[in-house]
């Protein structure tokens, strides 16, 4: 194996530190 | 579309639009590289050019490999997203579900780099009366929709200069909520001076999360963060801070620095944090005109990227010495992050996030208060200039043409309108110095995510 691979209109219940991909889920 | 990077020991690959992350050996990286470009003989012979001492048939099998990846679509993945833009903010249009509440247009620091203008926001020193708070509160609720987590922010200024009227919200929030079925997530933004018992005792059973004002070493802090005599506040607020983590079990908050022109190199100053401490850091580019003393220039750019670097390293390291700490912008979950229509929809400024002012005018974030162009309306009648929040509204990955080559553009979902605004003059513009930022960071992020996935901290 020469690869190693790692990540159905959306809730909006995430969170809207600094003042989106840190965010997370949650559903 | 693909982006392919080297850090330490890792060969990178993101499929943009699948969101595969895909961790590959030499060849196949050189493979994936031509992949494209080139027909299979070439693309081998190359290959096999470059790596004498691995034989054909292990090339053409990496070879194999590439093509199953993209025939099984997690490489080269086609962007099929566009039309689905609009979606998640055409399906919550109205809901507002965060407010930042200016409770103090006022501050008891004069740091002279502040985007707020030493927290009056180009106006009138106010602070914001209980009346005031409890309508906003009441205008979050009855626009909510059917959001449960509602999130607001005691924001200045310098808040706890109203702690009376923090707390008095906070206890009628608390009031009404399970009535109204809602969960409040209150957060606090200070500079420290006026911490004591009282506020950590209110702010640890209350407050879901704290964010401290703190630049890093005591010379760099102090260049900026001064009182109104002149005096540094490093000395009077690092020990209040420590006490205030230590009281909250070292969880749910975040030390926030800026770095400036004065200090590019602020590896140094997460460092000082780490030496007093601290482990929960957020560490941010100023934000500050072109030509401010304090903004950063181009010549500061490729110190401040080997810093980003550098802390990822420093990160992997210190988790293998069982001394972990967390950088808000490297705090991704690859496999629990943000679903595929909040990616694509933007931040929510100015449509489900909004700044209230101490007298009730709503604003889409608190970077554009006191800029009235962008006043959306108040609290008591509601948001009445639709023509700006259509503008925020159309604001998403899309509304950019400059984004959609980028690779990083589902990471920051065409980045922060105000950044845009003020680097450009538009909304829906590209501050680029941010950008060549937020890739290093994002590169950087994923590679410390895959190296603690893959259990290889080194």
């Amino acid at each position: 194996k020469h690869v190693k691979t790692i990540t159905k209109g959306g809730c909006g219940e995430c969170q809207t530190a600094c003042k989106i991909a840190n965010q997370a889920c949650e559903n | 579309m693909i982006h392919q990077y080297k850090f330490g020991e890792y060969n990178i690959v993101i499929d943009v639009c699948s969101g595969a992350l895909h961790i590959v050996d030499d060849p196949t990286y050189d493979i994936i590289s031509m992949f494209e470009a080139s027909n299979r003989d070439t693309v081998i012979s190359k290959t096999a050019e470059k790596y004498k001492d691995i034989s054909l048939d292990e090339i053409e099998e990496c070879y194999a490999q590439v093509a199953g990846l993209k025939e099984s679509g997690k490489l080269f993945t086609e962007d099929t997203f566009e039309p689905m833009a609009g979606t998640l903010k055409a399906k919550t249009s109205g809901v507002v579900k965060a407010l930042c509440l200016h409770i103090a247009h006022t501050c008891n620091l004069n740091c002279s780099y502040c985007f707020a203008s030493q927290g009056k926001y180009h106006g009138e020193r106010a602070l914001m009366s209980f009346d005031v708070g409890k309508r906003a509160l009441d205008f979050l609720i009855e626009n909510s929709g059917t959001r449960r987590n509602l999130e607001v922010d005691f924001f200045g200024g310098e808040p706890l200069m109203n702690f009376d009227v923090v707390k008095k919200l906070v206890e009628y929030a608390r009031s009404i909520e399970k009535e109204k079925n809602k969960n409040f997530r209150f957060t606090l933004t200070t500079n420290g001076v006026l911490v004591d018992k009282d506020v950590i005792d209110f702010a640890n059973r209350e407050m879901s999360n704290v964010v401290l004002s703190l630049d890093g070493r005591k010379e760099v802090h102090d260049r900026y963060r001064v009182d109104y005599s002149g005096n540094g506040s490093w000395n009077k607020i690092v020990p209040k801070f420590q006490e205030f983590v230590k009281a909250r079990g070292g969880k749910n908050y975040y030390m926030r620095g800026t770095f400036t022109h004065a200090n590019p190199d602020f590896l140094e100053d997460i460092k000082t944090m780490l030496d007093l401490g601290f482990t929960e850091l957020s560490m941010e580019p100023v934000v500050a005109a072109e030509g401010d003393p304090a903004a950063l220039t181009e010549a500061d750019k490729p110190i401040v990227l080997k810093q980003y670097e550098e802390l990822a390293r420093l990160m992997l390291k210190r988790d293998k010495e069982g001394r972990p700490f967390t950088f808000y912008h490297y705090m991704i979950d690859l496999k629990g992050g943000p679903c595929i229509y909040k990616r694509i929809s933007g931040c929510g400024s100015g449509t489900e996030y909004m700044a209230v002012t101490p007298w009730g005018d709503l604003y889409p974030c608190h970077q554009f208060v006191g800029d009235e162009k962008f006043k959306l309306g108040d609290i008591w009648k509601g948001v009445d200039n639709t023509a700006v929040q259509n503008e925020f509204a159309s604001c998403n990955v899309y509304a950019r043409e400059d984004c959609r080559d980028c690779w990083a553009k589902l990471y920051c979902s065409g980045g922060c309108a105000a950044n845009a605004y003020h680097s450009t003059g538009s909304v829906r513009g590209i501050y680029k110095y941010g950008c060549d930022l937020f890739r290093k960071r994002m590169e950087c992020a994923i590679a410390v995510a895959v190296a603690r996935e893959l259990g290889d901290a080194e």
